[in-house]
């Protein structure tokens, strides 16, 4: 990163702990401005609250941060000036109309009569115009983080927090969310966002930090930290316990489950790897009953950067 | 535009927006502008002629009977009023705080004070309306007040002042209540007081230490005034403890507030 620019933010040597738990230790961050930045986690693993003191909501117990050049413990009003937060939980006013959350954004940000226009013109982007006079608790659940994310925007922040910005979105509405994400970055604002999924982190982030348990344990591009992940698997179900045992035979790397006749045999994903162990196993005339191909998943980058899978890695889906 | 004027305008805006909550949510409104309504109509029709026995002819404002109970009971009714409107108040700033947008607001450059101005302005205004409904209520049903312009002016100024610090320690109570079930029982209380107190019987008929409790608290003395000022029962330095009180009320509630909002941890 050669940016003559000074990064959007920057984060050192972040503590905080609420009592005995300690929630982030040690953190370190730089977010070069223009760029998406991703927090990659499992829950529990402090992504929230780094988003949290970020935006000024909480303190830190110790560490530097600074966003857009201005200070967040010290200058707390002129960060709220140039930021944008959607948190993971909704934060619109259920009782009022999406025209109504909207509006109330424009005056809260004191855009005068430009905040009409900034308004309609946010509305029509999302697809949120024909629902603008409905109450916002008619909306589904992708309408309102559409609504969200446009209510962020009202204020032109320079630089924009997304908590979790598609848990538990339909895929439809996450790919909704991802162009919506990416039409900002083409604008020129910094995204710094937390996510659970690793192809989330991959389609929309420059750089990404996987967070465990308060600290980065790998930083870096997605390209980068793939190589670190060990790639995906093939796993093939057996008719019998003897075509088991001939696979193992058969394959070295394999790893097999004698209870359910399955054996895993790890994969660089390419169509020349898969050619070539359909041949081996053609050859050896072995009756594959099922296959399947399976990526690399958050699990296995954890697997890969920490050695162990973490509990709450585990719990994931 | 100066720091200020931003200050104002965020508060209006604030205000604006608990204004329309309020008429989004009319139910819980209506049930507490309805109450006092219902006590009003409860005891001056079901309890009124027996209670009127107990009343002098100044206290029942020169009326006889029911009528005179209506007289004497009003100025409590007004305050029953309030006490249920704040109610509404804590209640709405607890789901206000228990709702994400809280945390937007607080990730915004707008004027700290204006997420609670914004509540306590239209709470007020609030009621005031439940105030202005149940006194044309109480004319429909008879009640004569004595008052001329000045006096109607001074006893809305008292309602004003003592309804303004209520919400202040209703917006606390609702910050300080950790779900929304709290917010709603807490002010209960407040609603006791007008009936331990001088509301609906004259403290005189009452037993020795429920007399020292009622002659000491915020209640009795707003009570007198008021019907002094509207009835013209005699006032005597009920009005300056009604002031002192209330003002009183809304510094301290103020404070308590501003503190819990500040210090409040994020949901």
């Amino acid at each position: 990163m050669t940016s003559a620019r000074p990064p959007a933010i920057v984060v050192s040597g972040v503590r905080k702990s609420f009592g005995e738990q300690v929630v982030l230790d040690g953190v370190d961050l730089t977010v070069a401005e223009g760029t998406v930045f991703a927090l990659l986690g499992p829950n529990g693993a402090g992504k929230t609250t780094m988003i949290r003191i970020l935006s000024t909501l909480i303190a830190p117990d110790a560490g530097r941060l600074r966003v857009a050049g201005h200070d967040v413990v010290d200058d707390p009003d002129e960060v709220r000036a140039t930021i944008g937060v959607t948190g993971q939980f909704s934060a619109l006013d259920e009782l009022l109309t999406g025209m109504e959350n909207m509006r109330l954004m424009a005056d809260l940000n004191h855009l005068g009569s430009a905040g009409r226009a900034r308004v309609d013109e946010l509305l029509d982007r999302f697809g949120l115009a024909d629902a603008a006079h409905k109450p916002v608790s008619t909306y589904s659940g992708g309408m309102h983080r559409r609504l969200d994310l446009a209510m962020t925007l009202v204020g032109s922040p320079r630089v924009i927090f997304l908590d979790e910005p598609t848990t538990g979105l339909d895929p439809g509405s996450r790919r909704t969310m991802w162009e919506s994400i990416r039409v900002l970055v083409a604008d020129g604002i910094t995204i710094f966002l937390t996510t659970q999924y690793l192809d989330e982190a991959d389609e929309l982030a420059d750089r990404i930090a996987v967070l465990d348990h308060g600290r980065i344990v790998a930083e870096g591009t997605s390209d980068e930290l793939k190589r670190r992940i060990p790639g995906g698997h093939v796993r093939l179900r057996l008719a019998t316990p003897s075509a088991l045992r001939a696979v193992a035979d058969l394959l070295d790397s394999a790893s097999c489950d004698e209870e359910e006749l399955q054996v895993e045999v790890a994969t660089d994903g390419t169509v020349a790897s898969l050619r070539q162990l359909l041949g081996l196993l053609d050859d050896a005339g072995v009756e594959v009953e099922h296959l399947s191909i399976h990526n690399p998943n958050l699990d296995d980058v954890f697997f890969a950067v920490t050695g162990r899978p973490t509990e709450e890695a585990l719990a994931l889906p | 535009m100066t720091s200020m004027t931003y200050a104002l305008g965020d508060s209006a805006t604030m205000t604006r927006r608990n204004l329309r909550r309020l008429l989004r949510y009319p139910s819980m409104t209506v049930l507490l502008v309805g109450m006092p309504i219902v006590f009003l109509v409860l005891f001056v029709y079901v309890f009124g002629g027996q209670l009127s026995h107990g009343l002098n002819a100044t206290l029942a404002g020169g009326h006889a009977g029911r009528a005179g109970y209506l007289n004497y009971v009003t100025p409590g009714v007004l305050l029953l009023a309030v006490a249920a409107a704040v109610q509404g108040t804590a209640i709405v700033v607890a789901m206000d705080m228990t709702g994400g947008i809280i945390d937007r607001f607080r990730t915004m450059a707008i004027a700290r004070s204006a997420v609670l101005t914004g509540h306590v302005l239209a709470s007020l205004i609030q009621t005031l309306a439940s105030l202005a409904i149940v006194i044309v209520v109480a004319i429909a049903l008879g009640f004569r007040p004595t008052a001329g312009l000045v006096a109607w002016l001074a006893a809305i100024g008292v309602l004003g002042l003592f309804s303004f610090a209520l919400v202040w320690l209703a917006t606390a109570l609702g910050l300080a209540a950790k779900s929304i079930e709290t917010a709603s029982n807490t002010p209960m209380f407040l609603t006791l007081l007008v009936f331990l107190g001088s509301g609906f019987v004259p403290t005189a008929t009452m037993p020795a230490g429920l007399q020292q409790f009622a002659r000491y608290q915020p209640f009795t003395p707003v009570t007198e005034t008021l019907r002094g000022l509207l009835t013209g029962t005699p006032i005597g330095s009920n009005a300056i403890a009604a002031i002192a009180w209330s003002i009183g009320l809304a510094a301290v509630s103020y404070f308590w507030a501003i503190h819990l909002y500040r210090h409040r941890k994020p949901t």
